[in-house]
C-alpha cells in the first residue's frame, strides 16, 4: 500500500505535477462549496458549470468564432506595434543621434496610461477593427521599444572591437554581432508586448465589441452569467500561455548560446531531478 | 619590418606616449614591459590600428598602419569570444575576408594548432579560461597574419595554465614565425618569450631600456641569467628599492 503511494508519489513529481496539488484542491473545494449552496450559484457557479458553459457555447457554434477574431486582433495588433517598436528600437539604440531626437517624445508618450487613447483611437478610427488593433499595438509597442534599444546598447562594446579588428563593419558588423547579441533582450521584448497585447485585446473588446473572447466577458455581465465569464477567463488564459511558449519556443533555437541564469537553471532542475526521488524512497 | 616611429599620444591632459622609436624585425618577438599606466597598452592598440597616434606613425613593410588589416592579428587580455558562435565559426569570424569554402578546412587546421579540435562544435561558455585563450589565438593567426600583437594575453589566467600557454605560444609561432609583438606586467613572462624585452615607464609613456635576451630556447624560469635580467628590469621599474644597482654588462 505505501509503496504503492509512494510510487504515485514519485510518477507525479516526475511528470512535474506537484504544482498541480494545490489547484487541484481549490477546484474540489469550490465545487463542493456552490453544489453545497454556502456560494450562491448564480454569482459563483462551480467548476463543472463552468465546463458546461464552455460546452453550449461551443455546440452553439459562436466560440470558435469569438476565439478566431480576438486571435486574429492579438495578431495584428501585436506585429503592427512589434514592426514599429523594432524599426523605432533599432534606430535609437544604434545611433546616439536618433536617440536624443526620438527617445524623449517616446518616454513621454510611455507615461500615458495606454487606456487613455481609447477615446481619441475611436474617434479618430471607428469603433470596429482598426482602433482595437492600434490599442493592441500600442501596448505591444513599449517592450519591444525598449529591450530593442537597450538589446542594441548593452552590446559588450569588447565584441565589437574583435569586430573592427577583423575588419567588420556597417551591414556586417549589424548581422554578425548586434544582431546576435541583441537577441535575448529583443525575445524578452517580444515576450512581454505579446502579453501586454493580450492585456489589451481585453480592453480593445470591452468598448463595443459584437465577437470575441472580451465580448463575451461583457456579455455574461449583462445577462447575468457568470459561467460565461469564467469561460471566457480560462479561454484568455489558455490562449495567452499557448502564445507564450509558441513564442519561447521558436525564440529558443536562437538565444540556446546564452550562458543566462534561466539556461542554467533549466540544465540544474534536469540534472537534479533524480535526487528528490532518491530522498523519497 | 615593422616601425614605429616617433610615436605620440596625447589624451586630454596626459601623455600616454612620448617620442616612441622602435623597429622590429620580421619574425622577432618583442616584450614590452612596465607598470599600469606606461602605455604600453595603448602602444599596442595604435599598432593594431585601433587608435591613431596623435603624431608620428606606424609602419609595417613600407606601408603605413591607417586602421585594421588582416596582415595584423590581435590577441586581448580576454578571449572575447562570440557566446552564441562554436568555437570553429569563433575562428572563422576571422576569415571573412576569404572564399567561404577556404574557411572551415582553415578553422580547423588552426584549432588543431592550438589543440581544441575536440572542441570545435562547443560553445565558448564550456571552454576553461586557457581553452578559451587558445582559441582566442587560434582567431587571431588563422588568417596568418605577419604581427602578431598581444595584450597581457596570460594574464587572467592561473600560474599554470599561464606557463602551459607560454610554451604553447613559442610553439605556435615556430609554424609561420610572425612578428610577435606583447605587452605584459609579468616581466618572467617577458624573458622566457622574448628576442628582446622593452621596458616602458609612465608619465610620460616612454622607452626606458631594452634588452636583448640571447638565451637558447626552451628558457627555464629558474634558470640564473633569467633571474639576473629580472633583477636589472625590476630596478629600472623601481620595484628593487634595496640594495645597491645590479651589476650588469648591457
Amino acid at each position: 500500500m505505501t509503496e504503492a503511494i509512494a510510487r504515485i508519489g514519485r510518477l507525479a513529481l516526475r511528470r512535474g505535477a506537484l504544482g498541480l496539488v494545490v489547484p487541484a484542491l481549490l477546484l474540489a473545494l469550490w465545487e463542493t462549496l456552490s453544489r453545497s449552496g454556502a456560494a450562491p450559484p448564480n454569482l459563483l457557479p462551480p467548476p463543472s458549470g463552468v465546463l458546461r458553459a464552455l460546452r453550449d457555447l461551443w455546440v452553439s457554434g459562436e466560440l470558435p468564432g469569438h476565439i478566431a477574431i480576438t486571435l486574429l486582433r492579438v495578431l495584428l495588433g501585436f506585429l503592427l506595434g512589434t514592426a514599429a517598436a523594432t524599426v523605432l528600437g533599432a534606430a535609437t539604440g544604434y545611433s546616439a543621434l536618433w536617440r536624443r531626437i526620438l527617445d524623449p517624445l517616446l518616454q513621454a508618450l510611455r507615461s500615458i496610461p495606454s487606456i487613455a487613447w481609447v477615446p481619441l483611437f475611436v474617434l479618430w478610427l471607428g469603433i470596429f477593427e482598426a482602433s482595437k488593433v492600434t490599442l493592441i499595438g500600442v501596448g505591444a509597442f513599449f517592450p519591444v521599444y525598449l529591450n530593442t534599444m537597450a538589446g542594441i546598447q548593452q552590446v559588450d562594446r569588447k565584441l565589437v572591437e574583435v569586430a573592427r579588428v577583423h575588419g567588420y563593419g556597417g551591414v556586417g558588423l549589424v548581422r554578425r554581432v548586434l544582431l546576435p547579441a541583441m537577441l535575448p533582450a529583443y525575445v524578452t521584448g517580444l515576450r512581454g508586448g505579446l502579453g501586454l497585447a493580450w492585456m489589451f485585446v481585453v480592453a480593445a473588446e470591452f468598448m463595443g465589441a459584437s465577437e470575441g473572447l472580451g465580448f463575451l466577458l461583457i456579455d455574461g455581465q449583462q445577462t447575468g452569467r457568470p459561467a460565461n465569464i469564467i469561460a471566457a477567463i480560462l479561454l484568455f488564459a489558455v490562449f495567452g500561455k499557448l502564445s507564450d511558449v509558441a513564442l519561447a519556443r521558436t525564440a529558443r533555437r536562437f538565444v540556446a548560446w546564452q550562458d543566462s541564469f534561466e539556461n542554467a537553471e533549466e540544465k540544474k532542475a534536469n540534472a537534479a531531478n533524480p535526487a528528490p526521488l532518491q530522498a523519497i524512497r | 619590418m615593422l616601425q614605429i616611429r616617433r610615436l605620440f599620444k596625447q589624451f586630454d591632459d596626459l601623455t600616454a606616449l612620448a617620442d616612441i622609436d622602435l623597429a622590429i624585425d620580421r619574425g622577432e618577438i618583442v616584450g614590452i614591459v612596465g607598470t599600469s599606466g606606461c602605455g604600453k597598452s595603448t602602444l599596442l592598440r595604435i599598432v593594431a590600428g585601433l587608435e591613431a597616434p596623435s603624431l608620428g606613425s606606424v609602419v609595417l613593410d613600407g606601408v603605413a598602419v591607417a586602421g585594421p588589416r588582416p596582415e595584423v592579428g590581435l590577441v586581448f587580455q580576454e578571449p572575447r569570444l562570440m557566446p552564441w558562435l562554436d568555437v570553429r565559426a569563433n575562428v572563422e569570424f576571422a576569415l571573412a575576408r576569404r572564399p567561404r569554402a577556404q574557411r572551415r578546412p582553415l578553422a580547423d587546421a588552426a584549432l588543431a594548432r592550438v589543440g581544441l579540435t575536440a572542441f570545435a562544435d562547443a560553445l565558448p561558455q564550456l571552454l576553461s579560461g586557457g581553452m578559451a585563450q587558445r582559441a582566442a589565438i587560434a582567431r587571431a593567426l588563422v588568417a596568418r597574419p605577419a604581427v602578431l600583437l598581444l595584450d597581457e594575453p596570460f594574464s587572467a589566467l592561473d600560474a599554470f595554465t599561464r606557463f602551459d600557454l607560454q610554451d604553447h605560444l613559442l610553439e605556435i609561432w615556430r609554424a609561420d614565425e610572425p612578428t610577435m609583438l606583447f605587452v605584459t606586467h609579468d616581466i618572467e613572462e617577458a624573458l622566457v618569450l622574448s628576442d628582446r624585452v622593452v621596458v616602458m615607464r609612465a608619465k610620460p609613456g616612454r622607452v626606458y631600456a631594452q634588452y636583448r635576451i640571447e638565451l637558447p630556447r626552451p628558457r627555464r624560469r629558474t634558470e640564473a641569467p633569467l633571474q639576473s635580467w629580472k633583477e636589472r628590469i625590476l630596478w629600472d621599474l623601481d620595484l628593487a628599492k634595496k640594495g645597491p644597482e645590479p651589476e650588469f654588462a648591457i
